[in-house]
């Protein structure tokens, strides 16, 4: 019998501390929505730029100050858990974001403004896009959808129950669609991947929700907590709760694009306007993993002889396929889309491991690819032909020596998604591999260890490509970037290179946070 | 008896029933085709014409729909509510208020930038 409104309600209680940075992020993008209303198209763009950079400022201050001494509790009548992990896939995830809006404010690099189209609406080529190219205009609806989607992602790494779970999913992908399909350049590319993303997208939260009932109807509760105490009460292996893991695990491949779920990833990480790609494979990343361990640790953590064979399987075809495929690749952004894929792989590893070790390892490895993601995909908006980017890699032939520091700075995140001691990728790789090891998946390691080798070839010969290589005739023009870019950049190298030499703190920092709460 | 057994037995009936139907209409119905059987099924209604050259359609219809499914459901959300707003007291009315408040922003976007304007 369900509890009846007449035996008396209660309110639910809010712990305002606790989720006071994702009401200010979702606060500011709903001012900016206001401000799209209200505000006159001259000094729109700039209102929009600095509410998004201060309100993820504003958010990241008060997650330090005032979140953080308190973390370690359910809020919002238990629907939100604000721990260790929350607290720390927040911050991450405030950080990756303001670096990438700092690659959406740019305007030096397009002779013709920044990376969004002036209108969406317009077709490609028409006249009426060129007037509104003319006169300058930009489609400011961005800063709010991107703010939308920064909450989202707060909120899908602190859910607690499968409703808030599937909320806060569509919350940050509903947005991400859009600015997919907003490229100034090679719009018609842009509009395709747009719409790949979101019927794949939408294909793949309809496995999650149906997952999510699944695994309704074999505990009986939507909560985290609930579904782990019905585990332990051990009713045996339900096959609606095999379906409903196996179906929530679909819709979470997709997100973090793990093989054989990825196929969205080359098109729509080619297609996607360069910052926003940077900010997709980011901080998506860092909030779907988020919540994948969630999920699988907390609501499902008495579970894992069930679910890590699943695991071992998709990590090995994600990092094999991965791999392989990025060697044959001659497209840069489609080279690190493939990239991710298998960067999603060795993340996995520490999935796998289903221990405080594993949750942890996995923590850093995020934080440090997140930095070397964005700083790789910036430098992609600074190699140009004419006017819109070389993505082509013969095009980058001999460009260490028409411009030695953008090489230099690509190679060093390169050599950091590759694994080379004294950059963060090797750290990150060495702790998921130690805690898949420790945590019984010595084959796993095995298997990444030789796949790192073959993606460490793919990685050098851009290298190579770069140092070794005479450049084209007609050579690529190299935009200069501006203070945003560069800003932006300089942070993701001083983070691959001190991750890498002085890993200590944030490794601490996550082994501490390393605990969930049910 | 396992409360599963009968929602079974209603899927088996639909299934079944969906069968036969399509197998007795293509056995008993008599077999006229002319041009308007053949046409697609538009409401009853004659098929819009496809714009020449997959030219676009007007967005006002689809703004308008979109318009309307979200205030639809604003006010879906409205009557439990309204149904049991003494027992929800202060708390209930403060929620409600936030989520027409949000719902409005959304609301003056529309208005500001032209949604609401036919032509």
């Amino acid at each position: 019998m369900m509890p009846h409104l007449a035996d008396g309600f209660t309110s639910p209680t809010f712990e305002y501390q606790l989720l006071a940075p994702m009401l200010i992020v979702f606060g500011g993008a709903i001012v900016g929505v206001l401000v799209e209303a209200f505000t006159p198209r001259g000094p729109r763009r700039t209102v929009q730029v600095a509410l998004g950079l201060v309100t993820l400022v504003v958010a990241f201050v008060v997650l330090l100050a005032v979140t953080r001494p308190k973390l370690g509790d359910l809020a919002a009548s238990g629907t939100v858990a604000i721990d260790g992990p929350a607290v720390f896939f927040q911050g991450t995830i405030l950080v990756l974001a303001l670096l990438s809006f700092l690659l959406f404010v740019e305007r030096g690099v397009d002779s013709a403004g920044d990376a969004f189209t002036p209108s969406g609406a317009t077709i490609p080529g028409s006249a009426s896009e060129r007037e509104l190219v003319a006169a300058r205009v930009s489609q400011t609806e961005v800063w709010p959808l991107a703010l939308f989607s920064v909450g989202g992602m707060m909120l899908f790494v602190a859910s607690n129950d499968l409703l808030t779970f599937f909320v806060a999913l569509e919350v940050m992908s509903l947005p991400l669609y859009l600015l997919v399909g907003l490229a100034r350049r090679r719009r018609l590319l842009s509009q395709e991947a747009a719409l790949k993303y979101f019927l794949l997208g939408s294909f793949s939260s309809a496995f999650l929700l149906f997952g999510s009932a699944f695994l309704f109807g074999y505990s009986g509760s939507i909560s985290f907590t609930g579904i782990y105490d019905s585990l332990s009460s051990g009713v045996g292996l339900d096959p609606l709760l095999l379906i409903g893991t196996g179906m929530v695990a679909i819709g979470l491949f997709f997100k973090v694009g793990a093989v054989p779920f990825h196929s969205w990833v080359p098109d729509v990480y080619q297609g996607a306007p360069t910052p926003v790609t940077a900010f997709m494979a980011a901080a998506t990343k860092v909030a779907a993993f988020g919540a994948m361990l969630r999920i699988f640790y907390v609501a499902l953590g008495d579970y894992d002889w069930n679910w890590r064979p699943m695991f071992w399987v998709v990590t090995i075809l994600t990092i094999v396929v991965g791999s392989i495929l990025a060697i044959t690749q001659t497209d840069i952004k489609r080279m690190l889309a493939y990239s991710s894929v298998a960067q999603a792989g060795f993340i996995l590893t520490g999935v796998t491991a289903a221990s405080d070790s594993g949750l942890s390892s996995t923590m850093f490895y995020l934080v440090a690819y997140g930095f070397a993601t964005i700083g790789a995909f910036a430098l992609v908006t600074l190699v140009r032909d004419g006017t819109s980017e070389a993505t082509h890699l013969s095009r980058w032939a001999g460009l260490g020596r028409r411009s030695p520091i953008i090489a230099a700075v690509l190679s060093l995140f390169l050599l950091s998604f590759a694994g080379i001691p004294l950059t963060s990728g090797f750290i990150g790789k060495f702790l998921v591999f130690e805690a898949a090891v420790n945590g019984g998946a010595t084959p796993l390691v095995i298997v990444g260890a030789i796949f790192s080798a073959v993606a460490a070839f793919f990685y050098v010969r851009v290298i190579v490509l770069m140092y070794f290589s005479d450049p084209p005739d007609d050579a690529p023009s190299l935009a200069l970037p501006g203070a945003a870019t560069t800003l932006a950049v300089a942070v993701c190298a001083a983070g691959t290179v001190a991750l890498g030499v002085v890993p200590g703190p944030v490794i601490d920092l996550a082994q501490e946070a390393a605990a969930f709460i049910r | 008896m396992n409360p599963i057994v009968p929602i079974l037995f209603l899927g088996l009936l639909a299934f079944g029933f969906a069968a036969f139907s399509i197998l007795a209409g293509s056995l008993s119905g008599p077999k006229r085709y002319s041009r308007v059987k053949l046409d697609a099924y538009e409401c009853g209604i004659e098929p819009t014409p496809q714009p020449i050259g997959g030219g676009r359609f007007p967005v006002k219809y689809y703004l308008t729909a979109m318009l309307f499914i979200l205030f639809d459901i604003e006010i879906v959300f409205l009557y439990p509510w309204a149904v049991a707003f003494d027992q929800l007291a202060i708390f209930g009315l403060i929620e409600m208020l936030l989520f027409i408040l949000t719902l409005g922003v959304a609301y003056a976007y529309v208005w500001r930038r032209g949604g609401l304007e036919w032509d």
